[in-house]
């Protein structure tokens, strides 16, 4: 058995200023019978941006969904320990999974816009979470946040298909924001991005990184390098069956888990020589 | 010296002819039978309009609203027949429309387990395979006397409107609308529930990591996405409701003229031709043949319309997966 793994980064220096926005208590996931992250306690700094990196089938997208409830749309799917968010589990029976999501926002892998215009696309979120104030400045204020208002503000009215996959991807966390979440969650939001659409995400990003916690899955280490500041490491393990399940390796600082790691296999995984 | 050479003339060896043979019998078996039910369509329209021009040369346009039908007198008009084709199919849509799209909707969520909602949608369509005649025999003898406390509330409460106006004797336009609303309701369902599921579930997904609802994501996202694909589901059950002949001509009533109460016998177009076909006459075959080419007509339009419609959406929602 290996040693527990740290559950907070490193806080030898700076951690006075961290809060904890999310934390995770012994996280287990499984679908139907197969266990598909096995344990994971850690917890997520506010107002920072946080990367989940690990090879395919590590478990780091199946977590990302447990913090907005995503995975309960997925027959079969079941979640053991508790996902703690303003000191409530947000798996108790009482919590409403809608208004989790409300305020734990989640932008897709493929930019999926709604068949609607790009206003309705901004629109739909603040409607059906009842907001009061005024649509159309919100819709101009997130569409600004997302560096689109400019390609955009003369066709309000097209539909949000209409536009390019990196505007889509946009349009898409437009919308997240649009319902004034406290944490935005991203699926691996540039795989299927060009690389200038993806550095426009990337530079996003950072701006959005200092007024909101951020968790981001990636496949791509320089981006987690780039982007995140902080990092969590997940790996995949075999176990006595010889079925595989994910784990978490090591969560640090980011420029910790790439220039001095603590674990042999995250240094194999960030140095490239994996697998 | 390169060593992947071209030279080798085993590479492509000719087909053997016996393959080519059979592949072209092949290829014009299905050309001929593809072209042959184009022509078919084509033939009966054709036959149906030259057998009815010695109509459309006496009656001409005076046929859509001349309202008096009399093989004795050798009068023909066809306008108690087109209002009846057009009111029982519109009670039709009223009854079966919102059954449909509520069944749709139902059977293309995960309300239920897999296997029941399969056997149920299997349940549905098999609706569509009872024949018209059974729905017939079923609406004379179960569904009439069931309904009769309907429009006798009907006539009782409302009699002040004049769609309820006359007492209800059993057979007659509502009754008749009402079984062809029962009867559309598998082809609606079937192809509204085709269209709901090929919304792409990346779309519901998101709608529900905005924070909606079930419902809000069904009508906010989904039937927005669909809804044109559904409607088009709705003409082409329209279109089944206009040409609909066995179970309508059974329960119709097949009075002549037109009465505004829908409790009143009445007739269509598909119970005149089913009730006079077999003993009609010269002129007669002929103002027949002119009633049966404005429905082919009307029916031939709304299918159309129906297949674009769904074929339009089903189109945009796959290829906005890509």
């Amino acid at each position: 058995m290996r040693p527990p793994f740290p559950g907070t980064p490193d806080s030898s220096e700076k951690s006075a200023n961290l809060t904890v926005e999310l934390e995770t208590q012994g996280v287990s996931v499984y679908y139907g019978s197969h266990l598909a992250v096995k344990q994971v306690s850690l917890k997520i700094p506010k107002n920072h941006i946080t990367a989940f990196i690990g090879p395919s089938g590590c478990g780091k997208s199946t977590l990302l969904r447990c913090f907005n409830r995503m995975n309960d749309l997925i027959p079969g799917a079941r979640v053991e320990g508790s996902v703690i968010f303003h000191g409530k589990n947000i798996y108790d029976p009482d919590v409403d999974p809608a208004e989790v999501r409300r305020r734990v926002g989640l932008v897709f892998q493929k930019p999926n816009p709604f068949p609607k215009s790009i206003y309705d696309n901004i629109a739909f979120g603040p409607r059906v979470n009842g907001y009061q104030g005024d649509l159309d400045e919100l819709v101009e204020r997130t569409l600004r946040q997302a560096v689109l208002w400019d390609e955009v503000k003369d066709k309000l009215k097209m539909s949000g298909l209409s536009l390019s996959g990196g505007q889509q991807q946009r349009l898409c966390i437009a919308r997240t924001l649009a319902i004034q979440p406290e944490v935005i969650l991203m699926d691996e939001p540039c795989a299927s991005l060009d690389p200038i659409s993806t550095l426009r995400i990337e530079e996003l990003l950072k701006e959005l990184g200092r007024r909101y916690t951020i968790i981001i899955v990636t496949h791509n280490m320089q981006q987690a390098a780039r982007v995140s500041d902080f990092t969590a490491f997940f790996n995949t393990e075999i176990d006595d069956e010889g079925l595989r399940y994910g784990r978490m390796v090591e969560f640090n600082r980011t420029e910790k888990i790439f220039n001095s790691p603590a674990h042999r296999e995250t240094e194999e995984y960030v140095s490239g020589r994996f697998g | 010296m390169n060593t992947l050479s071209s030279g080798g003339s085993l590479l492509f060896r000719p087909r053997p002819v016996f393959q080519r043979r059979r592949d072209q019998v092949f290829i014009w078996a299905t050309r001929i039978a593809v072209f042959f039910s184009a022509f078919l369509l084509l033939w009966i329209a054709l036959e149906i309009g030259i057998q009815s021009l010695p109509a459309i040369g006496r009656f001409g346009l005076s046929f859509f609203w001349n309202t008096t039908w009399d093989p004795v007198e050798g009068i023909y008009g066809a306008w108690p027949q087109i209002y009846g084709t057009l009111v029982t199919s519109l009670i039709a849509l009223i009854v079966g429309v919102p059954f449909s799209f509520g069944i749709s909707i139902f059977l293309s969520e995960d309300f239920l387990p897999k296997s029941l909602r399969l056997a149920l949608i299997i349940v549905v369509e098999l609706l569509a395979a009872i024949p018209s005649v059974v729905f017939g025999i079923w609406g004379l003898f179960v569904f009439i006397p069931f309904f009769r406390p309907v429009q006798m509330f009907l006539y009782e409460n409302f009699n002040w409107l004049p769609i309820f106006s006359t007492p209800p004797v059993g057979p007659g336009m509502l009754t008749a609308g009402v079984v062809l609303g029962i009867m559309i309701i598998p082809i609606i369902t079937a192809i509204a529930r085709e269209v709901l599921v090929a919304v792409p579930p990346e779309l519901r997904a998101a709608a529900y990591a905005m924070g909606a609802t079930r419902w809000e994501a069904i009508f906010g996202v989904v039937l927005p996405a669909a809804i044109g694909g559904m409607l088009g589901a709705v003409v082409l059950g329209l279109g089944r409701a206009l040409g609909e002949t066995m179970a309508v001509a059974m329960l119709i009533g097949n009075a002549r003229g037109i009465r505004v109460s829908l409790l009143a016998p009445a007739s269509n177009i598909p119970a005149l031709l089913a009730n006079e076909f077999a003993e009609a006459s010269d002129e007669q075959i002929s103002a027949l043949m002119y009633v049966a080419l404005i429905l082919l007509a009307i029916t031939l339009l709304a299918n159309i319309i129906a297949e674009l419609m769904v074929r339009r959406v089903k189109f945009a929602l796959t290829a906005s997966r890509e």
